[in-house]
């Protein structure tokens, strides 16, 4: 099997009495396409929220290639190369679809609050060349003609394909997306699935939080499966379709 | 300094510990109907001290009867002022609602300047002036009077909320303003009450001071800003945190002034603020959050 | 964008040239007097306007900032014979020093909590101000402040030109260097917390100490503005310019010219100083006219002026368009 990218261990969240996440572990190798999956309160958001240093855990470990994540702000989480999409998308309503993008870029630039204000070592040259950057990130993800589209304007559909552009612009190692499909009508949700296979093939490594079956079906590669922030089998679609306990869990909320 | 300064001290900083609290409760009432912070509650304290004031002076009134007459004065200009300013700017951002009862504030100030004149005026101590002892410390009569007004204030404040089906649905509302619509609570009329009750607080906050400090059109600015202050102390919108972060910024002022300086008053409150802000972000009995820009 | 940036220039050269010309036409000294004030405003309101209108932190005590830069380089060089132009240069340093210290654990605060603190800040500057007499004449003011010299020149603000083209030259340098910023990696990264802090963070924006670094250059912004204000206006400081309402007045001219827009900072300072300088005369009566207008003009446009515009615009052309439908049919 390939490398080791995330090792979770132990991991707990408590909301004043509700266990949210309760022990949860499990690992991530590099070129997967790992899901999350679990009816609604199975506690999956809230592992990304501890992932990603928004939600401080109660206890537990994740490491990333070796390195402690949890207790780290969230801005550290990404610099270490973990990139994010939300369930409800988190767009920069009042900025262009191409500037959303540009945002994305924020690591890879070095251009301080100094040197911008005053055009000073190469900031112009900078701020050219990641417009270039974004502007081709767009292109590779079908979006060209929305690049100078107010954020606020889009569709729901649109606002997800830009979030997920923008979230690779960072050059993240492992994208955590967070329920790509809410919201999506049935040829969006199979045009998804391509880019998730297109992003995991171009080198990034993707854990997935979804909802809907057939999408998680078709593209991954294992599962857990979380139940009341408990975690209630692991394997491969196959075996998780088989598995009695998940159908019990599931019964009545997955008809398909 | 001694322990019977200390006690000295407190006790006077009781007193306007208790008008602050009064202040904050009315912040509270019209922050929990709207999510407003009515910069003008301030002047409505000026409101009831100068109306008292000028109708005793000018048409010889007893004081009861002024009193009265600068309460529902006070009460009619909160219900304008919820009217031509606050309800047709119900959506606008959190800044531009603070321009707006700022803006309301300057002007009831400009016209109060306009009708009374920059002299201070005194209004009679209710009852008496020669102090009582307590414990080794001076007490006046009019303090008692402050802090007696502020818990029977307070008190009416909690039966209202309570026992009453107004009160209920103005509870209903902070807490949830479009379940509570459902409910056939008329939302406008819920906010005229609190603009209405928050008016009259401040105003009898204005009349049971106006004896200790005598009143000025000016005064309301920094009186608000205090009793804001206590507002925030206790947690934006929670009345008995209001209540117990007044009595704490009076106490905790009239100290400072006396043991560091009493030229930094004015500051205190502020660095008081400040620094229970940097402790706990919400104010002590306050819940996270204070509203988006 | 590329383009916008390049019509943004084009509209900043013009309109600097256009007031580079203005005292060609306007002869008057008390003319000349208040489109100096302007231009201090606008210095004011810009540097506000990167903390309110990009970083979408409110501020209710900016004349501290003010305050502190117009008595630092009062101070010092009225009472410790310092050459203005390292005062200014001081008095930068100490501004944004207090700021960084002051932004560092409030901005942590949020809405009302955040705006409580900040007036919080600028009362209690207020008052130090107005009460350590020994370092800043208390309530009497601080007198004898020296004019600047700029290359032999001596400013002074009886020379109306002079003071007029100063101002106005760092209003210019000042919101070209602006323009700059808000159109680069660290005024995205302003914009986007604005937006969505969770979603900044994520994309590796430091979101907590780019507020705090806003709000430090939206003081400095302030501190040059009160060095000008201190070395201009009959050579004198008082506390009165630097209270709870002059905060007040820099938060409208933000806001009611449009927060987060180039020429928001222009019409608002604009409309505020005229507003203030025609009320002026009627004693009185001034301040009353002052909060009618507040109220007034936030319940019409809360989202200030040039958004006003835009949508009448947007309108006009409806209805033009409408009639000219009406004639087709």
């Amino acid at each position: 099997m390939s490398e080791l990218l995330l090792e979770v261990a132990g991991l707990c969240k408590d909301f004043g009495g509700l266990e949210a996440v309760k022990d949860v572990s499990f690992t991530v190798h590099e070129g997967q396409i790992k899901a999350l999956i679990g009816p609604n309160g199975a506690g999956k958001t809230t592992i990304f929220n501890l992932l990603t240093g928004v939600l401080p855990p109660d206890a537990g470990r994740a490491r990333f290639r070796g390195r402690e994540l949890l207790g780290m702000p969230s801005h550290r989480v990404a610099a270490l190369g973990i990139g994010r999409t939300f369930q409800t998308s988190q767009l920069f309503d009042q900025m262009t679809v191409l500037e959303n993008v540009m945002v994305g870029h924020h690591l890879q630039g070095s251009a301080t609050m100094l040197s911008a204000a005053l055009r000073l070592f190469g900031a112009g040259a900078e701020e050219r060349r990641y417009r270039e950057v974004a502007m081709e990130a767009l292109a590779r993800a079908g979006l060209m003609d929305l690049a100078g589209r107010q954020a606020a304007a889009l569709s729901i559909g649109q606002r997800r394909m830009v979030e997920v552009a923008r979230a690779l612009a960072a050059e993240p190692q492992l994208l955590l997306m967070d329920e790509p499909a809410a919201g999506l009508n049935m040829r969006e949700t199979e045009r998804l699935a391509e880019t998730i296979q297109r992003i995991r093939d171009s080198g990034v490594t993707i854990l997935l939080v979804e909802h809907d079956m057939s999408l998680v079906m078709s593209v991954a590669e294992e599962i857990l499966v979380l139940d009341r922030g408990e975690p209630l089998a692991e394997g491969t679609p196959e075996e998780i379709r088989s598995d009695e306990r998940v159908l019990a869990a599931y019964l009545g909320e997955v008809t398909d | 300094m001694t322990a019977v300064q200390v006690w000295q001290f407190s006790l006077s900083g009781l007193t306007t510990g208790g008008i602050y609290a009064l202040i904050a409760l009315g912040f509270s009432l019209v922050y929990n109907a709207t999510g407003v912070i009515n910069f003008a509650q301030g002047e409505f304290v000026m409101l009831g001290g100068m109306i008292t004031a000028a109708a005793m002076s000018a048409w010889n009134l007893p004081l009861w009867l002024a009193a009265l007459l600068a309460v529902a004065g006070t009460t009619v200009v909160g219900l304008a002022l919820d009217r031509a300013a606050i309800r047709p700017a119900r959506r606008a951002s959190i800044v531009v609602l603070i321009i707006i009862t700022v803006g309301a504030s300057i002007f009831i100030r400009g016209v109060a300047s306009v009708i009374w004149g920059p002299e201070e005026r005194p209004v009679p101590a209710f009852s008496g002036e020669s102090p009582i002892s307590v414990f080794g410390a001076a007490i006046t009569p009019q303090s008692l009077w402050v802090l007696g007004t502020t818990l029977v204030v307070a008190v009416a404040m909690w039966m209202i909320f309570e026992h009453t089906v107004i009160g209920k649905a103005m509870r209903a509302c902070a807490i949830n303003a479009p379940a509570a619509q459902l409910c056939g609570v008329e939302l406008s009329r819920m906010i005229s009450w609190s603009f209405g009750l928050a008016a009259a607080v401040g105003a009898i906050a204005g009349i049971v001071l106006a004896p200790i400090t005598m009143t000025q059109y000016s005064i309301g600015t920094m009186l608000g800003l205090k009793g804001f202050c206590a507002a925030i102390l206790g947690g934006l919108g929670n009345s008995i945190g209001g209540i117990i972060g007044g009595l704490l910024l009076g106490v905790l002022e009239a100290l400072g002034a006396g043991l560091i300086s009493s030229q930094y008053k004015d500051a205190i409150a502020f660095v008081v603020l400040i620094t229970v802000l940097l402790i706990k972000p919400s104010g002590f009995l306050g819940e996270e959050g204070g509203g988006e820009l | 964008m590329a383009r916008r940036r390049r019509a943004e220039k084009i509209q900043l050269v013009l309109f600097f040239t256009a007031v580079a010309l203005l005292p060609l036409v306007v002869r008057n000294a008390y003319y000349l007097h208040i489109l100096t004030v302007v231009g201090l405003n606008l210095i004011l309101a810009t540097g506000l306007n990167l903390l309110m209108g990009y970083a979408g932190q409110v501020s209710l005590g900016h004349a501290a900032f003010y305050g502190i830069g117009a008595y630092a380089s009062g101070i010092l060089t009225a009472t410790y014979g310092w050459n203005p132009w390292l005062a200014m240069l001081a008095a930068i340093v100490i501004t944004s020093a207090v700021a960084w210290l002051v932004g560092k654990p409030t901005l942590h605060l949020k809405g009302h909590y955040l705006a409580m603190a900040t007036l919080g800040v600028g009362i209690i500057v207020s008052v130090v101000i107005r009460q350590w007499s020994e370092m800043t004449g208390g309530p009497q003011g601080l007198m004898n402040i020296p004019s600047i010299t700029l290359a032999g020149w001596e400013l002074r603000s009886d020379m109306d030109v002079h003071y007029f083209y100063f101002v106005w030259g760092w209003g210019c340098l000042l919101s070209v260097l602006f323009s700059n910023l808000v159109a680069s990696r660290p005024g995205r990264a302003l914009r986007a917390l604005h937006d969505s802090e969770l979603a900044a963070e994520t994309l590796g924006v430091d979101t907590a100490a780019f507020k705090v670094r806003a709000f430090v250059i939206s003081a400095a912004y302030a501190s040059i503005a009160g060095t000008l204000y201190a070395h201009s206006s009959m050579r004198f400081l008082s506390p009165t310019p630097f209270d709870f309402h002059k905060s007040i007045a820099l938060l409208v001219m933000v806001v009611l010219g449009g927060q987060g827009t180039l020429w928001g900072p222009v019409l608002g300072a604009a409309t505020i100083t005229f507003i203030e300088e025609v009320l002026r005369p009627y004693a009185d009566y001034d301040i009353i006219a002052y909060g009618l207008l507040l109220m007034f003009m936030m319940v019409v446009m809360p989202g200030g002026v040039a958004r006003a515009l835009g949508s009448l615009a947007d309108w006009l052309r409806e209805r033009i368009a409408r009639r000219s439908g009406e004639r087709d049919e």
